[in-house]
């Protein structure tokens, strides 16, 4: 049986028919086609999936498409104002090499900057360790991920964003 | 991007498309008229297959057609490979049991392929699999290590007797004991290297086409060496022509060694796409993942150390036996021999050693290569007894590893386990790593930890290992059936860009920055105009791939001879431009001169003369397209030294880690940022598999305890500290950018560097010969406490 269901995905008006346990990350990756959004367990351990749906971050394994009808996703496709100007996060990444491969990046940007804002930008390093206990990364060690994201915390609240 | 030289910290040209979601991982392909594979597996460690139904499953919506082993062996498709030959002690070959893509008659662990849906969607395939009604008559299964080679145990293979498949020797063993007999001290241990999951965050999958028209197939897959897949699937699996098998390794999240090798999934999607005359695709769920990507370590070992009483060791002895899982992985046997027992020299200048590996079969998932294979056993194997002996000789235990280091001025070194180290200089590396972790002032702290009733201790760790793997020709002499040299194409396009396709692959290393810079530097070539390109079989001329720490020392070595080539031509053809001797120009900063006078030509219009030759040479051919093949002479022998300093609660049994020193010497080094980032992954893939990480057996049903996520302990964030790291270089003499390769130090010397830490902070409790990694709360709480 397929339901419907709309929403809007990085601004964007979007709608399809799912099936009813169709996961919100597969419908952003198979009926949308935006595979920014990764898969890296089965679990809801690994934070690959991470996006926004409201504002807050939400793993995409952990919630059915249907759940998220009618809300506001950002995925890590939406962050950046354009390809050249990557968000403050995403830059603070970049210019301190919190990523390797690559796979878990796009829920760590998402899960950062989350936390960044609910901490109103005042974080620590032990805050951001504790705070990423939801996201694992198998290439960095993590230590480049938290300089990454205290850096990008400053970036963020320079920025006003 | 301008120009970049080697040495600066160049920020990564890939991060962009990683950042932005705009990475394409074999997953994200879309490819039309797509079909889903799922595969059916084991739920028994050892068991027939009477009956395998899939009348309902065919039935299924969606489904377009199932597979079972009994369909492959009719259709005769080969049996997977191991790649190298170990000879045992009496010079026979070891024991190499058939590996079926799909099982046929017998499932020998869990996870073990038993049938492939394939159906019109994921869910459909998955859907149909449950419908399938397998009649498994249960048989006894051997799980346990130890237990393996005991004549009564459950046998994994009927041509494999005893469960063995070698028993293998290295060194001198009336040597080692008649040092043993004069010794003044000897030291013995016995060790567990406990079995890890290697865990790339992204699961394998594959997808396979196959084109009716031309006859050709095309693989993506999650590849650390797409040549070498092709070449296995070609010669040796599927029998398809390699001419017309493409493999192509796009954006591969994380390796580690688990994607070395080939493995039943993406050989069936192969061969199936064939049949069906569809695409087909396959991601493994993560339980899939602990369930079938190779394993690594799981070692039993007991080892003796012979000292004289000044603390210089005379003597090393090691008995080992190593799981190899139910099935001989692509380099399986090579793992717990020729990249195991010949580092057990370690730093040091031990005389003689002696070494027996046995090596098992079990009724669990293979064990091959993970980030170090081998090299991190051995070090840990070495490190652990050095700092025992140090400790039951009363001597302090950086001193006694001092008293027994190479000196640095004893290189080339030949020590007594086959190896031949290049270049070192130990005790510089020591000395720095002693003063990042304020080495002498450990007492005070433990004092005041006492003071608060916490148990403080302080372990070192010097690792050597060889890596940059390997001489063709000594690979080959022992067993190897690979040569194992890198390619490189430096491919000018007329208006002066340039593309390096190279043969290594880049999961997360940075490869498509490094690269560029080394070319940028050598070349004297902006950075932005230069792209690498990898992964590709029909693209890039050939390529042996990423493991070993081999990429920069033997790909990036082919990448210098390839720009050397371009020079030479370069040369020529700026010669005739300015109407000078060849030999009279020079080559600086990306232009050509004439010395002594100010003629000069840019390399960019010797490029364009090539591929517009109105003005050119006679004898030469136009274009600026240079391949080059490098085969290392020797491997390179990156060292250091790691200080690992814990806190433990005796209370909870909690280790936390309060200070981690790293120094390494990698020889030159390209890119600092790149390299520390190495160093910082390595270290805490070597501080999960000392306190947090074990694949774990329920030793009866063979059933994988800790399977997914929720049960086994990847380290997160708040596991590990920030680290502190330092260098120390000595170029390696032998390859063209002196470079020794750095992705796998972390990984070797850590489990190390944290265990001493730990029994050192047991030992005042009298603790520190009970624990075994990982030392979880619970196990160190239990030593504590054990009477």
């Amino acid at each position: 049986m397929t339901m419907s269901v709309a929403m809007t995905v990085n601004g964007k008006a979007v709608s399809g028919n799912v099936e009813a346990r169709t996961l919100l990350v597969q419908f952003l990756r198979e009926h949308l086609g935006m595979t920014g959004t990764h898969v890296g367990c089965d679990t809801s351990q690994c934070g690959a999936c991470v996006v926004h749906v409201d504002g807050v971050s939400v793993k995409a394994c952990t919630m059915l498409a249907v759940q998220a009808e009618g809300s506001k996703v950002t995925t890590i496709e939406g962050l950046a104002a354009s390809p050249e100007k990557l968000h403050p996060m995403q830059e603070a990444f970049r210019e301190n090499h919190g990523l390797q491969c690559g796979f878990c990046t796009p829920g760590m940007v998402m899960s950062a900057i989350d936390l960044v804002k609910r901490h109103n930008y005042a974080v620590t390093e032990e805050i951001v360790r504790h705070g990423l206990e939801g996201n694992l990364c198998r290439c960095t060690g993590y230590h480049n991920i938290v300089k990454s994201i205290l850096a990008g915390a400053q970036a963020m609240k320079a920025a006003g964003v | 991007m301008g120009n970049v030289k080697i040495g600066e910290r160049v920020q990564r040209k890939e991060d962009r498309r990683f950042l932005t979601g705009s990475g394409r991982y074999v997953d994200d392909l879309q490819l039309a008229r797509v079909t889903y594979a799922y595969f059916l597996r084991s739920p028994h460690a050892h068991a027939k297959i009477r009956k395998i139904d899939t009348s309902k499953a065919a039935a299924s919506v969606g489904v377009v057609q199932i597979f079972t082993g009994k369909d492959v062996a009719e259709a005769k498709v080969g049996g997977l490979i191991c790649g190298w030959v170990v000879k045992d002690k009496h010079g026979n070959p070891h024991k190499a049991p058939a590996h079926p893509a799909m099982a046929a008659d017998t499932v020998r662990h869990v996870g073990d392929t038993v049938a492939m849906v394939i159906a019109a969607t994921a869910d459909q395939a998955r859907d149909a699999a449950e419908k399938i009604e397998v009649d498994y008559e249960v048989l006894p299964a051997q799980i346990n290590l130890a237990g393996a080679l005991d004549p009564k145990a459950p046998q994994v293979h009927a041509d494999a007797p005893g469960n063995l498949c070698y028993d293998w020797e290295l060194g001198d063993k009336a040597a080692v004991d008649a040092a043993f007999a004069k010794a003044a001290h000897v030291t013995k241990l016995d060790l567990v290297n406990n079995r890890l999951v290697p865990n790339a965050m992204e699961p394998r999958a594959a997808a396979a086409e196959y084109d009716r028209g031309t006859g050709n197939y095309t693989l993506y897959t999650t590849s650390q060496n797409p040549h070498v897949a092709r070449l296995v699937l070609s010669a040796f699996v599927l029998g398809i022509p390699e001419h017309k098998l493409r493999v192509i390794a796009p954006d591969v999240g994380g390796g580690f060694g688990s994607k070395i090798f080939i493995y039943p999934e993406e050989t069936m999607l192969t061969w199936a796409a064939g049949k069906i005359g569809r695409s087909i695709k396959w991601t493994a769920e993560r339980s899939e993942s602990f369930m079938t990507d190779a394993h690594g370590r799981d070692h039993v070992t007991h080892a003796e150390l012979a000292l004289d009483a000044k603390g210089k060791i005379l003597a090393f002895k090691v008995d080992t036996i190593a799981n190899l899982g139910a099935y001989l992985s692509t380099f399986a046997t090579a793992v717990p021999t020729y990249l195991y027992a010949t580092l057990l020299a370690g730093q040091y200048t031990t005389p003689v050693i002696y070494c027996n590996v046995r090596a098992a079969f079990t009724h669990t998932t293979p064990v091959d290569a993970y980030r170090g294979a081998g090299r991190p056993e051995a070090t840990y194997v070495v490190e652990s007894i050095v700092s025992k002996a140090a400790r039951e000789m009363k001597i302090d235990s950086a001193e006694l590893r001092r008293r027994n280091y190479i000196a640095k001025d004893a290189f080339p070194y030949q020590t007594p386990v086959a190896l031949t180290y290049d270049s070192g200089n130990y005790a510089p590396i020591l000395d720095q790593a002693m003063k990042l972790a304020d080495y002498a002032g450990i007492d005070a702290r433990k004092a005041a930890a006492k003071a608060k009733g916490k148990l403080r201790g302080i372990g070192v760790c010097s690792y050597i290992e060889a890596c940059g793997i390997a001489p063709s020709a000594v690979v080959g002499s022992l067993g190897a059936g690979v040569g194992l040299w890198e390619s490189a194409q430096l491919k000018f396009n007329p208006t002066g860009n340039l593309q390096i396709l190279t043969g290594s692959h880049s999961h997360g290393q940075g490869h498509e920055t490094t690269f560029a810079q080394i070319v940028s530097d050598k070349l004297g070539i902006p950075l932005d105009q230069i792209e690498v390109v990898h992964g590709d079989t029909d693209k890039v001329p050939f390529g042996m791939g990423t493991y070993g720490s081999r990429s920069l020392p033997v790909g990036g070595s082919a990448i210098m001879k390839a720009a050397d080539k371009i020079i030479a031509k370069g040369k020529k053809v700026a010669a005739h431009l300015m109407e000078a001797a060849e030999a009279d120009i020079v080559f600086e900063n990306g232009t050509f001169k004439v010395t002594g006078t100010d003629k000069a030509v840019p390399l960019g219009q010797a490029v364009f003369a090539a591929y517009v030759p109105h003005n050119y040479p006679a004898d030469l051919e136009p274009g600026m397209d240079e391949n080059a093949f490098y085969d290392p002479s020797n491997f390179t022998y990156p060292s250091g030294t790691q200080i690992c300093e814990v806190e433990v609660d005796p209370d909870t049994g909690v280790v936390d880690i309060v200070n981690f020193v790293a120094v390494d010497d990698f020889g030159n080094i390209v890119n600092p940022m790149v390299v520390e980032g190495q160093v910082h992954g390595g270290i805490v893939q070597g501080v999960g598999q000392a306190l947090l990480e074990n694949a774990a057996y329920d030793e009866k049903t063979g059933q994988l305890i800790s399977g997914s996520y929720m049960d086994y302990t990847m380290p997160r964030a708040d596991d590990v500290p920030s680290f502190k790291l330092g260098y120390e270089v000595t170029p390696c003499p032998h390859n063209p950018l002196g470079v020794k390769g750095c992705g796998e130090a972390g990984a070797i010397a850590a489990p190390a560097a944290v265990m001493n830490a730990v029994r050192d902070a047991l030992a005042a409790v009298g603790a520190q010969d009970r624990i075994e990694m990982p030392a979880t709360p619970q196990r160190v709480w239990a030593a504590i406490n054990a009477h």
